[in-house]
């Protein structure tokens, strides 16, 4: 595409009218019960400028960064998929008459979305939901129709956490591709990359200005920056293999010890997908919606056949979401099905690491 | 990411077409088991399925459940469906009155592989409710029998009163099946084998291991240890097929549930060769 643009900081609420003009509901980082999430805005003030999140293994806070940058946090506990694959949606009814049931489904017209500050983790995570919703033997509608209406604008993390692992999955901290537009947030403004034609289109109105070599300069330094900043590791090497070799080994029995079985974990994962779907029938029971709901494999009944869980303890439901995540998901769709967000450890009630837990299972710390 | 017509989605896989039952059986004790035609033309002109395949049927308020057809008669767009009443949905199925209406999506899964030119012997195996799935395989190989072909069906229950389709036995036989059935416990009037299926295999005449196929449907020991008797006969692990079972709700390999190493057994299944599941069979609680 072009070369990168460079919008002056003061000009951002243009960039935020643009979308609005253009009939984008924006979603963008907000500050909500002290955590970053993600919201509707209609202007940039309410963006967390000014603020950053502070991560650990089970510990999430977030405090004053004394600066003035809007995106100098890492990831909060939302992910995009609340509004690609929402946590609650219609799926069909059933509808009773003198004739019998009839069954309709719902798939009403999504909102066109504007997403602003994804991270490039995410961006890794939308491709790899993509795969289950889109790519495989039946397609999501509704993902789909979301999906491709929805415009990204990327940003790079200028930060990262005790928790990320993003270089050991090659997602990450650069947003290489799959978004609309990408910015980089330097000292007094945005570095501009244009991904796909339908940026161009909402970009080209500003009239910004080309990048100037300093700016690049300074971009190129804060992206090693970031690199430089994430220490957690793990390592990929034949990861699949050892899991899958060490399904019987004890130390599994030691994580089932401390995991709760909460679901935090599930929740949280910008890639897991799993769901069930809920029967919500009318009070005279004439209509009868189908809701579908996130799910996850660490409830008790989410394996129950003919009344009886299969994973009936901690450690296999553990052993399932691990494997899962960092094995089977290269048999079945290819690639890991961990971006190495940190999700997962940051909202773990008991702080249990994956990392840690792989090095424990399977060896290969390096 | 590709730009398409956001207004032109595809047919969602959640389409529900709209079937009544027609008749029901009882079969065993908890088991009966339900014939039903579609309400619409177009939905019965679309529906075609295979042998091993299954509908997920839907009993609005109670949901939905995956049923494998126990039935898949050519030039028929009758559904078939043996079910045993074990849960909320399969429980309502079985108080549906003749005339009424339910839902059903599908047909999904694999089914059971295509029998090769070169087969001399077929052996299906079924344990319990497990031979409504291998149902249709008998009737189609014996529809087609051929004399260079031999089908032996080895069915296994609790007790006698549990042997599935045992009124079709002897029509089986008249068309050219072996059968041999079994039971864990006998009763006073019970004539035949008592035991586990497996051993079974370790006294069948097996004249051609090597062009000889195994498909076995029940709980997944029996299938086993069925698997180690008919290598023990020198049968090719490749000619091993088993039907597996999870707990399934969205039968489009979306929703996460039946998943079983590196497998969804509805998407991926639910019939897979012993090969691909031997060892995921070893881990209790995958």
């Amino acid at each position: 595409m072009t070369s990168p643009l460079f919008l002056p900081v003061a000009e951002l609420p243009k960039l935020l009218a643009r979308l609005l003009e253009l009939g984008y509901k924006v979603i963008a980082p907000t500050i909500d019960q002290e955590a970053i999430v993600y919201s509707e805005i209609q202007s940039v003030a309410e963006l967390p400028r000014g603020w950053t999140d502070e991560q650990e293994p089970g510990h999430y806070r977030i405090r004053p960064t004394g600066n003035d940058r809007y995106f100098d946090y890492v990831v909060g506990p939302h992910s995009w998929k609340k509004y690609l694959f929402p946590p609650l949606q219609l799926i069909s009814r059933a509808i009773s008459g003198e004739d019998g049931w009839t069954f309709e489904t719902c798939n009403d017209a999504p909102e066109k979305l504007a997403f602003l500050g994804v991270r490039a983790c995410e961006l890794a995570a939308m491709k790899i939901q993509d795969r289950v919703f889109l790519e495989g033997a039946y397609v999501d509608p509704g993902y789909q129709q979301r999906r491709e209406g929805s415009f990204i604008i990327a940003v790079n993390c200028s930060v990262a956490s005790p928790n990320c692992f993003c270089t050991s999955m090659n997602s990450g901290p650069r947003c290489t591709t799959g978004f609309d537009l990408a910015l980089t947030e330097l000292d007094d403004g945005m570095l501009v990359e244009v991904g796909s034609l339908r940026g161009q289109d909402v970009i080209e109105p500003l009239s910004l200005q080309a990048a100037t070599t300093q700016h690049l300069k300074s971009a190129e330094d804060l992206y090693a920056n970031t690199v430089r900043q994430v220490s957690k590791h793990l390592n990929t090497d034949d990861l699949r293999n050892r899991l899958m070799s060490n399904l019987n080994d004890g130390k599994w029995d030691s994580v089932a010890e401390r995991c709760l079985s909460c679901t935090n974990c599930t929740m949280v994962c910008p890639t897991c997908f799993c769901s069930h779907v809920s029967e919500v029938p009318s009070l005279d029971e004439t209509v009868v919606e189908r809701q579908r709901k996130w799910d996850s494999c660490f409830n008790l009944d989410f394996t129950a056949v003919h009344g009886t869980p299969v994973r009936n303890d901690v450690r296999s439901r553990y052993r399932q979401w691990l494997t899962h995540k960092l094995a089977t998901w290269h048999d079945q769709f290819g690639e890991s099905g961990c971006v190495g967000c940190g999700r997962c450890i940051t909202w773990c009630p008991v702080g249990i690491d994956l990392t840690v837990e792989v090095n424990a299972i399977c060896g290969g710390e390096s | 990411m590709t730009t398409t017509q956001a207004n032109n989605p595809p047919v969602s896989p959640w389409t529900t077409a709209p079937i009544i039952l027609r008749s029901t059986k009882a079969e065993t004790p908890g088991v009966f088991t339900a014939e039903f035609e579609f309400k619409c033309e177009q939905d019965a002109a679309r529906f075609a399925s295979r042998p091993g395949q299954f509908n997920m049927l839907y009993c609005p308020g109670y949901g939905e459940s995956a049923i494998s057809l126990s039935r898949v008669a050519a030039n028929s767009s009758t559904l078939v469906h043996t079910i045993r009443s074990v849960g909320d949905v399969t429980n309502r199925l079985a108080r549906l009155k003749i005339g009424e209406s339910i839902g059903l999506r599908g047909p999904f899964g694999n089914g059971w592989p295509d029998i090769p030119d070169d087969l001399r012997h077929l052996i299906v195996v079924g344990g319990g409710i497990g031979l409504a799935p291998l149902r249709p395989v008998i009737e189609q190989f014996l529809e087609n029998h051929v004399a260079t072909r031999e089908l032996t069906v080895l069915v296994g229950a609790r007790s006698c009163e549990h042997l599935l389709f045992a009124d079709e036995f002897q029509s089986w036989r008249d068309a050219g099946a072996t059968v041999i059935a079994t039971v864990d416990r006998s009763s006073p009037e019970w004539k035949g084998e008592v035991g586990v299926v497996p051993a079974l295999i370790d006294r069948l005449n097996i004249g051609n291991p090597a062009q000889t196929h195994l498909f076995a449907c029940g709980p997944e020991i029996m299938m086993s240890y069925s698997a180690t008797a008919a290598l023990d006969r020198d049968i090719p692990r490749d000619n091993i097929w088993f039907s597996m079972e999870r707990h399934m709700n969205c039968a489009i390999g979306h929703c996460g549930r039946c998943q079983f190493g590196s497998h969804f057994i509805c998407t991926g299944g639910p019939v897979f060769r012993y090969n691909d599941v031997q060892q995921l069979l070893t881990i209790h609680g995958l």
